[in-house]
């Protein structure tokens, strides 16, 4: 039955995609293009994590470009300042990820809806703050230069683009990987479940705030680690990749692809920054371009492109197995959709003429 | 099974619960009814920890669960529905139930993402679940078929066949026939009776008057927050307090 809502999971699909991914590299014009790509890709996995948090489990995480910028900052530090190598730098940046997202979501996510929105937005524009003023651990907004790249193995060099290239791939599959185990697991049902409604989660023995902090780290994960390879890839950072502006880029990212879709988080990133790239000479006008093109989408396909072509599918298949049914439907069934019109109006009128009565009589 | 002494909700100034004091048994099927705004689902909140008593116990098979969370009290084996069938509008009827299960059974992160056999298991024993009960609720032909195609009076069956997939000892309905036609109305007072038959002790809210006089064991009217009677349906009938709680002054008298 799964398989009905993951046209885009299909092994076969995704193989194609990987493969187009491949090659790339060998068709694209120049090396620009490849570096692009790479980028892409590195927030795209970070795009990954926002769709954790955000697309499976419901909660707006606005923090999600700070922690992102956490991953980051901790592979620049420790590389440049510390002189660690980039592996071990890596690693760490998921360790940070991991427990300044156990703090962050132990306190946050006892806000629900908006405030919780409201509150991890503030929670991104502190990170922003501490990167631009703790001048004795970040540089301030000096930065950090001579980041140290990935060492790597025998004739493979990271500090060219292909080889990072290929590096990002591999962890960019390693993402979708981990992201389509845990949203076909009883672990992804779970964190739909808690999207439904808080209530019904409950009701089903969910233990909330421990699966809610659960996502939530999975999710900082995510971005730290996407962060860390960030700054191997570019080897310059400064607190302006904290700035909250990257987090609604990756809203927007996920929002064109398909939100709570595996495929939505590469697509939409892709098709964003190739528009992006496309419009650059507009530069700072591109959002007359972005803007208008971002409410259409919104309108006719809030479930992004992925999200819309799933349901799509969903349906066709739906209505071939409904159709195929109908030769051998037991009679309990013919009767409930002939009835299911009358129903609905008497929902319309059942709650009057009830309880209320009394009291306007007393 | 379910003993509740001195229950007691308040919201400010307001007394939504008001000192319930009552009793339901193993095997019966108990209604809780009264005018709007009576209390009737403050009170299944507080059962269910959805909502903390601000007095007063509740002890479900000898234990006080009164204020523990609502995930908790779901694995002491108390389920519930709403009144607004809350589902996954964009996936299949048996995909939607396989959550239900998750709680009787332990597999977490390392095993998901790994794949153990531990989670293999868990997740075999949440599909079977999940058959299981379509099938109890006689929804078995329409597995398949997708939540936004259903009609009112299977989204009604599917809620129930959720709260079942928990293996609840008790289970708490909030308005089961809600929105549901006369001819629905039996089949789902049949459902209720076979969930009965199968040990499960039933709790409903209800507003069709019908219903509830042929279907409960055991009424227990709300008004205001308190309790004004307790009784089996033909003394509840015509008990004059509810009489005039539900009609008015006058109706009672006349």
């Amino acid at each position: 039955m799964t398989r009905v809502l993951n046209a885009f999971n299909h092994p076969a699909t995704l193989l194609v995609l990987l493969g187009l991914a491949i090659g790339f590299p060998f068709v694209a014009g120049n090396e620009y293009q490849v570096y692009v790509m790479a980028l892409a890709f590195v927030w795209a996995i970070a795009v990954y994590g926002l769709n954790i948090i955000t697309g499976y489990c419901g909660q707006l995480n606005l923090a999600h470009g700070g922690f992102f910028a956490i991953g980051a900052y901790a592979v620049a530090i420790l590389t440049a300042d510390h002189g660690w190598n980039f592996w071990a730098a890596f690693a760490m940046a998921g360790v940070f990820g991991a427990l300044f997202g156990l703090i962050v979501g132990a306190v946050s996510l006892r806000l629900k809806e908006h405030y919780f929105a409201i509150f991890t937005l503030c929670v991104g524009f502190i990170i922003y703050m501490l990167l631009d003023k703790w001048e004795a651990l970040t540089h301030g907004p000096l930065g950090i230069i001579s980041i140290a790249p990935p060492d790597g193995f025998g004739v493979v060099d990271f500090t060219q683009t292909r080889p990072f290239y290929y590096l990002v791939l591999g962890c960019l599959c390693a993402a979708v990987f981990f992201t389509r185990r845990l949203s076909n697991s009883l672990l992804g049902r779970t964190f739909r479940a808690i999207r439904i409604s808080d209530d019904l989660a409950q009701s089903l023995g969910i233990n909330l705030m421990r699966n809610k902090i659960l996502a939530f780290v999975i999710s900082t994960v995510y971005a730290a680690l996407a962060g860390g390879l960030y700054s191997g890839v570019v080897r310059f950072i400064g607190p302006d990749i904290g700035n909250f502006m990257h987090t609604f880029d990756m809203i927007a990212y996920l929002l064109v692809g398909g939100i709570g879709t595996l495929m939505g988080p590469v697509i939409g990133t892709l098709i964003i920054t190739w528009l992006t790239q496309a419009v650059q000479s507009l530069e700072e006008y591109r959002m007359i371009v972005f803007g208008p093109l971002l409410v259409v989408l919104v309108i006719f396909f809030p479930k992004g492109i992925a999200g819309s072509f799933q349901a799509w599918r969903a349906r066709r298949n739906a209505t071939a197995r409904v159709s195929n049914e109908t030769g051998r439907t037991p009679p309990s069934q013919a009767d409930t959709s002939e009835t299911a019109q009358p129903s609905a109006t008497t929902s319309a009128s059942a709650p009057t003429g009830h309880g209320t009565r009394g009291h306007s009589n007393a | 099974m379910l003993e509740i002494n001195g229950l007691t909700k308040q919201y400010g100034g307001l007394t939504a619960v008001d000192n319930v004091t009552t009793s339901f048994e193993r095997g019966a099927i108990n209604a809780i009814i009264g005018p709007n705004g009576a209390g009737k689902t403050t009170f299944f909140n507080l059962v269910a920890g959805a909502a903390r008593p601000t007095a007063g116990e509740i002890r479900f098979e000898g234990n006080d669960i009164a204020g523990m969370a609502p995930d908790a009290i779901a694995r002491a084996g108390i389920a519930r529905t709403f009144q607004t069938t809350m589902l996954f509008e964009e996936s299949s009827v048996l995909d939607n139930l396989i959550i239900g299960h998750r709680l009787r059974t332990g597999s977490r992160l390392w095993d998901v993402l790994l794949h153990t056999p531990r989670h293999r298991r868990a997740e075999a024993a949440c599909r079977d679940k999940a058959a299981e009960v379509l099938d109890f609720v006689g929804l078995s032909a329409i597995g398949d078929r997708m939540i936004a195609d259903t009609s009112q009076e299977e989204r009604k069956r599917i809620a129930f066949a959720l709260a079942l997939a928990t293996e609840p000892k008790i289970v708490l309905l909030d308005e089961p026939a809600g929105g549901v036609n006369p001819g629905e109305t039996d089949g789902l007072v049949a459902l209720i009776h076979k969930m009965v038959k199968h040990d499960i002790t039933v709790c409903l809210i209800e507003h069709k008057m019908d219903m509830i006089m042929s279907i409960a064991d055991r009424i227990v009217v709300l008004d205001h927050g308190a309790k004004i009677a307790d009784g089996p349906p033909n003394e509840i009938r015509n008990d004059p307090a509810v009489i005039e709680a539900y009609l008015g002054a006058e109706h009672a008298e006349a």
